[in-house]
Formats: structure tokens, sequence, C-alpha cells
């Protein structure tokens, strides 16, 4: 078996709240020793990681694309797709061929949600129970929610029978309407529709009260307003089983992105205001947020350059993940630990995942970056199938050195 | 409320395309308005039409319905010796899945010297622009400007009123989906007037007290001393779902009457960007009383506001000491 001995590192584990200098080691692809003194057999590959974070990979919980050289060189081990590919994942057979598929390539793992209901059309609910025995690991109709109270109610009380997640986009839809922006003043100004706040809020506090009857797992696929997060909030001292994500461009950006209508602005649920912002970077730093999503979506060029009104939503996520997600540690109101968590030992324990943590025995999923390194996101420069990214020039900190998966490294800066 | 600030001398106006009022300097509106007036008095001579901009061609590419628009843009063309060619969408390629960016690379490779463009997508002109090397002019976009119908009301205002600056302007109907209020609410606001909206809160934007104005759900106290009203047309077929309960009823509380003009000020300028619903935002009585309407003005000034703009423009374009402001004040 090969031997890799990853020294000099920054070991943060947040499983176990390890955050301490020291090596680890690799046998074949699973981890073999870990701590501030091991081991090191002499056959052993050295590797000097000169200090940097040496992490658990990242789990991504939200994205639309496979994209694996993108999502390795932004530091993720393990893809959890979205259901609506271009063969919907509704059924058993589809979540198997994702499976088998993403072993074939060996790259990043790649797990598949299923749709919550068939053909996402919100009337009938799907086979969990077998999409889950084929490895989906939640259930979801991606980027609407399922409206009827009624179904949603059967669909949460069938999935709580396997303690299987179901994931709700939080925007009711006839508030959201032909909405395509905050609904706030930038919108206003712009002549462009918007969409209230409180389509968030109602759809969380709805879905919240179904989960609370039936006693099952909701999962906020993503909160971008204040309102939304303190419907969480409110919910979870209730004793809900509820948890919810956040993507890292809303901690950077607010209506005012949409100036000059810059469709790789626009994304779903829209940039809210300054005040929503900051109401996500609070709920992040105060554990209301429980996982930090890239809702890595890249769209074809021809569908962004488009009027603002046409053009698709979404952006690509993979390679800004990190620089983007330590906002808040960068900004002192977070440790990087328990920002770490949001990416690994979040999404696991959500998902029943059993990786995103450093132990001896583990299968050897890392990440190893600089918090601090300096670099310019540039769109050219990405590896992302398509680079909508309203990020473009922008200077950040925090880059990823390498990439592992069950012992392999797939990227290396 | 901008400040009056004096247009400084030896500047050039700066801007290769009109997209919105947004963009615009007081300085730089006062300088539109002042072509302008010296284009209405022209346009009511015998002697209407120059060779100034002979041998350049215009190009009119409506994506919507348009007839008075289309039609003022054409004629101000025509006077200033320009070839115009107008397009709609029935005959143009969009039909046939072409995007908004492939048309704007087809027209460019004709070299046009303008190009007039409404659209029904809130900044599609804005983005057609910017694949385009001839002045691009904003004939409507969405919900969002409508620049040469604000400058055009404003044209008709100091004409009538020797001023904008300290006046109070009403804006009423539906201001939600009209471009028309946006652009006239940047330049009053730039130009120094006092901006109120009335109307009923749905159709009201969100948060639009950030945009410089004062809200008003009644007429009677949004109309209070009021200089001037601008009433809108209330826009149907934008509108979906319940934003009034009727007709009917939308006329009892917001439509234009004398009654309800009675408490604005003695020498109110009642004003509509049209087409008009008769009876329903406005009173035929109020319309046609040439001494407080000045509806049709406003048709008369389009045409010279339009001339200015693709003077300024085109020109300008070719020769920037063409365009010098000479700092006379405002």
């Amino acid at each position: 078996m090969t031997l890799t001995a990853y020294v000099n590192a920054r070991l943060i584990d947040p499983k176990s709240k390890m955050d301490i200098p020291g090596s680890l080691l690799i046998n074949g692809s699973l981890i073999a020793a870990l701590g501030e003194n091991i081991d090191i057999p002499e056959s052993a590959e050295i590797i000097d990681c000169k200090g940097k974070v040496l992490s658990p990979g990242f789990i991504d919980m939200r994205a639309f694309s496979v994209d694996w050289e993108a999502a390795a060189a932004g530091g993720i081990t393990t893809v959890i797709l979205q259901p609506d590919q271009t063969t919907l994942i509704d059924n058993d057979a589809a979540v198997e061929r994702i499976r088998a598929r993403a072993k074939e390539r060996a790259t990043v793992n790649v797990i598949p949600m299923g749709t919550a209901t068939k053909a996402m059309d919100g009337q009938e609910i799907t086979e969990i129970g077998q999409m889950l025995e084929s490895g989906a690991v939640a259930f979801t109709d991606c980027r609407k929610p399922v409206e009827d109270a009624q179904i949603l109610k059967r669909l949460m009380e069938y999935a709580s029978y396997y303690d299987a997640l179901i994931v709700q986009f939080a925007e009711e839809q006839s508030l959201k309407a032909d909405g395509i922006a905050h609904d706030g003043g930038i919108a206003s100004r712009l002549g462009l529709t918007g969409i209230p706040s409180i389509a968030e809020q109602i759809q969380i506090e709805r879905d919240a009260r179904l989960a609370e009857h039936t006693n099952s797992r909701l999962h906020v696929a993503l909160v971008s307003s204040r309102e939304g997060v303190e419907a969480v909030r409110e919910a979870k001292a209730r004793g809900v089983k509820i948890t919810c994500s956040i993507a890292p461009h809303y901690l950077h950006l607010n209506e005012h992105a949409l100036e000059g209508y810059p469709t790789f602005a626009k994304v779903s649920p829209p940039f809210r205001t300054e005040e929503d912002r900051l109401a996500l970077l609070a709920a992040l730093a105060d554990g209301t947020v429980d996982t930090i999503v890239s809702d890595h979506d890249p769209k074809n060029p021809d569908l962004k350059r488009l009027p603002f009104g046409q053009a698709a939503s979404g952006v690509s996520g993979y390679e800004t993940l990190l620089p983007l997600s330590l906002k808040p540690v960068q900004e002192g109101t977070m440790s990087l630990l328990d920002l770490i968590a949001k990416l690994t030992s979040g999404p696991a324990s959500l998902l029943k995942l059993d990786s995103g943590h450093l132990s001896i025995g583990a299968q050897a999923d890392l990440t190893i970056f600089d918090p601090e390194q300096p670099w310019i996101i540039k769109r050219n420069q990405l590896k992302a199938s398509a680079t909508n990214t309203p990020f473009d020039t922008l200077p950040v900190n925090g880059k990823v050195w390498k990439t592992i998966v069950a012992g392999h490294e797939i990227y290396s800066a | 409320m901008r400040a009056e600030v004096p247009p400084p001398s030896g500047s050039y106006f700066p801007h290769s395309h009109l997209l919105g009022i947004w963009d615009l300097d007081p300085i730089e509106i006062k300088y539109l308005l002042d072509r302008a007036d010296a284009y209405a008095d022209q346009n009511r001579s015998s002697q209407k039409k120059t060779d100034k901009l002979a041998g350049r061609t215009q190009i009119n590419l409506f994506f919507e319905n348009s007839t008075r628009t289309l039609m003022s843009f054409e004629m101000a063309g025509k006077r200033l010796g320009l070839d115009t060619i107008s397009m709609s969408t029935s005959n143009s390629s969009i039909k046939k899945g072409e995007t908004l960016l492939d048309t704007a690379a087809t027209l460019n490779a004709m070299h046009p010297d303008a190009l007039v463009v409404r659209h029904a997508d809130s900044g599609a002109v804005r983005l057609l622009s910017r694949e385009m090397n001839c002045p691009v002019l904003n004939a409507g976009d969405g919900r969002a400007e409508h620049p040469t119908q604000a400058l055009l009301d404003a044209l008709t205002i100091r004409r009538r009123k020797g001023h904008i600056h300290g006046l109070t302007v009403a804006i009423s109907g539906d201001v939600t989906h009209s471009r028309v209020a946006r652009s006239n609410i940047y330049l009053l606001n730039a130009m120094g007037a006092k901006v109120r909206l009335v109307a009923p809160p749905t159709l009201i934007p969100t948060d639009a007290e950030s945009l410089g104005v004062e809200v008003y759900h009644t007429m009677e106290d949004g109309l209070k001393g009021a200089d001037v009203v601008i009433m809108l047309r209330l826009q149907q077929e934008r509108m979906q779902g319940a934003f009034l309960p009727s007709l009917r009823e939308y006329y009892k509380y917001w439509g234009l009457t004398r009654e309800k003009l009675q408490v604005a000020s003695d020498d109110v300028l009642v004003m509509h960007p049209g087409p008009m619903n008769r009876g329903v935002e406005i009173a035929s009585d109020i319309a046609d009383d040439l001494e407080k309407s000045a509806i049709r003005e406003q048709v008369e000034m389009g045409v010279a506001v339009r001339m200015a703009c693709l003077d300024i423009l085109i020109s300008g374009r070719e020769d920037p000491e063409a365009h010098l402001y000479k700092g006379e004040g405002t």
C-alpha cells in the first residue's frame, strides 16, 4: 500500500473539535494516523504542508453540475448533486446510474439527492425508500418548493419513517410570481419585478409547522433574508427538526449588485438588502445556519447574454466557495474551526454520511488550504464548465492547495 | 433633491448613448433641453427640415408595439435629414430565435449612425448598446426608463412655467409599471422639483421613498398645491393579478376630474404621456382643457426633444467640439 504523510500541517477537524499543528498519514485510501507526533514510516512519501490547514474534504450539499475539475479546485471532495439533471433523478435506477458513473471516474464523490415528487410536479411523492437504498441522501424539488400543504405533509410523514431529509426551496410561489429581483428600492429603481422577503419567510414558517406536526427533518435549501433566518431560528427554538444552508455569495453581495443589470448577479433567491446580508453573517456565526453550499450552477454564456429578465439565474460557485465563505473568519466573528464545520461535519451529519471528519480508518477525503493566501478571482482562469461569477477581479484571501479523495490527490495548485 | 448646479463652460456632453435619465447630470439635462427648445421653435416655423445629419442612417428597432413614439422618432430623424428605417418584432429575426445581441451585431455591421430601441425587458437597451458602435437611444425599456418622454415632459413644463426648480409635481397612476414615471422622477429630482407619487398602494413601487419622492394614496392630499400633475396610463397589459378591483373604482378615487384638481395650484398644468384612457385615468373635460392641459404640447415637444438627442449624440460623436457647453447658467 502507498503511504503518504502530510506533515507540518494545521489539522482541523470540527467533529472532534481538533485544531492542532501536526501530521496525517494515509495508507492507501484510508487515514492511518494523525496527530501532533505520529510515527511516519521511512517508506512514506512526505509532503510538507508548510503550516497550511488540513481539514476534512468539503461536502457541497447543493450543486447542479458535477463539474469535477472545478469541484476539486474548490476543495470539494463530495458533491451532492441536485436531482434536476437532464434526466431527472426521481427513481432508484437514476440514483444508481449517477453513483456508478461517479465511481468509474474516481474523482470527487458524487452522491445525488432524489426528487421529492415525481417529475417535480408537486403532485405525487417519489419512491423515497428505494432511492435511499440506492444511495440518495435527501429529497428535494430543487428550485421550487412542494407547494401543496397536503402533499408536503404526506411527504414528510412518509419520509419520517425513514428519517429521510426533505429539502425545500423557500419561496412561496404565488408571492414570487414573475419576480426576478429582491422587492426593494433597487428593483423599484431599475424597473425589475420584485420577490418580497416574506415569500421566503412564509414558506419556511409553513413548512416548519408541518415538520413539527410530522416530526420529520426539514432542510431549507438556501436562506437569503433576515426574515428567513428568523423563521429558522424561531422554529429551532421550538424544537423543530429544521436546518438550513446559505451560499457564500449572499455573504458578499446585496441588491446593489444588480445596478447595470449584470446577469451574472442574477441568482435565485435574489440578492437582498444590506440588512439581510448582515443577518446572514450573524446567523452563520450564531449557529442558526448549519451548512454552506456552493449552489454551483454553471450556465452556458448564451443563457446569460440576454436581457436581465430573460437570462438564467445561477452562479459558478465551486472555486469561490472557500474564499467567499471565509468572510466571517476574516472579520473575526467566527473561528476557522466553526466555519469549516459548515463545509464538512455539518452536511455529513445532516446527510448521514460517513465522511466529513478526520479519524483513523476513515476514507482519506481531505482539503488542504491556506486561509490567508491572497489571490484575485479571474473568470478566465476558472476550471468550471461555465464561469458565470459576479466576482470576477475580486481580490480574496483563502486558496485551496490540494484536494485528496480516497488517498488520491485530485487537485494540486 | 439634488442641488442646482451651474454648468461649467468648456465641457462636452460625455455620453455615447441615451439609455436613461439616471445616467445624466443636471447640466446635461439642461443642455439637452436647451437644444430641444431651439428645435421646438424651428418646428413651429415653415423651415422645419434641415440637412444637418443628411446621409446618416437612423434605425428604429421596436420590440414592443408603439405608434406615437415610433412616429415621433421617425419625424425627428427626417427633420434632421437622416434616412430612417423602422423595424418591429413582427418582421425581425427575433421570432426565428435570434438573440438580442445577435440582432445588435447584425445591425452594427450595417453601420447605422443611430439606433432607437424599445424593448419589453428592463435593461435590454443598455445590454444592446454595449454591442453597438453608434449611439443607442432608449425609446422605452420594460419598466425601467423612457428618457425622451421625461425630457419632453420637462421641456413642456419649462416652456409653460419658465422653470422646473422648486415646482411641486404630482405623478399619479400606475407608477409600479411605468418607465415614464421612473425617468420623470429622476429628471424632476435632478432639476430640483419636488416629486409626489399618488396612487393606490398596489401601484406604488416598493420602497418608493428611496427614489426621492413623497408618497400619497389620496388625490386630495397628493394634489394639494401641486404645480404640475402628470397622469399615467394604467398599464393593464403589464398587470398580473389583482392590482385593482375595477376601473370604475379606480376612476372614482384616482381618476383626474375637475373636482379633484381644485386642491392643486390655480395655474396647475395637467399632463399625460398618452395614449389616454378617458374616463379611467382622466376626465375628458380636463384632458381637452387647453388652458390646463399640455397633453398636445407634450407630443409636439417630443419631436423637438428627439431631434436634440439625435443631433447631440450623432454630431457629438463625429465632432465633440460641436457640443461644447457654453456655460450660460441654468
